[in-house]
């Protein structure tokens, strides 16, 4: 399963990852691929979408899917 | 349809001159009874700190669909006659505007209640970050404070 995972802001600094295919095989959720990349638990505070649509944790992904995780926005 | 604009800009404007200008393109029939403006400017001090320069992040595609969804949830909770949301990204300096929203409705109620509703969801769901460059170092912006 192919996986194309993106980092933005703080996020994309701390981990040295802007975007990267990942090979998913294994994993189910939004939470299990931030582990498997960040080798953290997912923070309460991290914001994620599929797709650029706003999922929760548990949010199961699937091949092709576009992940992206990124901090508080600060916009406006 | 309705006359709506929604744009991301790269360089610097005046929000009241773009509403101004805006306004010249939207029908001018006699339903527009009022707009209700939101202008908000970068400021030159933030948590006692100069800030020297601002950099907005966003995510290309998710951030103009959201700014899209925000936008039409106000155009079925509101009666919006027209509207216009215009974001910076990019480098910005103090005193630059950084966003521009103005609503066109029949009466205040809607066009203020609009307007507010874009504002503060733009400020929940848009996804945008501000990186300040200090005199001696450079910052994210860690959180915006709701209704503030």
């Amino acid at each position: 399963m192919a996986i194309k995972v993106r980092f933005f802001a703080s996020l994309r600094e701390q981990t040295g990852i802007s975007r990267k295919q990942i090979a998913a095989d294994g994993l189910e959720t939004v939470s299990d691929l931030w582990l498997a990349v960040t080798e953290a638990p997912l923070d309460e505070t991290t914001l994620v979408a599929v797709n650029k649509t706003y999922v929760g944790p548990d949010y199961q992904i699937t091949d092709g899917d576009e992940v992206a995780f990124f901090p508080p926005i600060t916009g406006g | 349809m309705i006359p709506v604009r929604i744009e991301l800009r790269k360089t610097g404007f005046d929000g009241f001159a773009e509403v101004q200008e805006y306004r010249k393109s939207i029908p001018a029939v006699s339903d527009y009874g009022a707009c209700s403006n939101f202008v908000g400017t970068m400021r030159e001090y933030n948590q006692g700190d100069q800030v020297v320069s601002m950099y907005l992040e966003h995510y290309s595609g998710m951030t103009e669909e959201q700014l899209e969804a925000i936008v039409g949830k106000a155009q079925n909770d509101y009666e919006v006659l027209a509207a216009l949301l215009l974001h910076r990204i990019g480098e910005v300096q103090p005193g630059e505007d950084i966003v521009a929203i103005a609503v066109w409705s029949t009466h205040r109620k809607d066009a203020f209640a609009a307007c507010r509703d874009i504002m503060e969801a733009l400020k929940s769901t848009a996804p945008f970050w501000k990186k300040e460059q200090l005199q001696n170092e450079d910052r994210w912006v860690k959180n915006n404070s709701p209704g503030q």
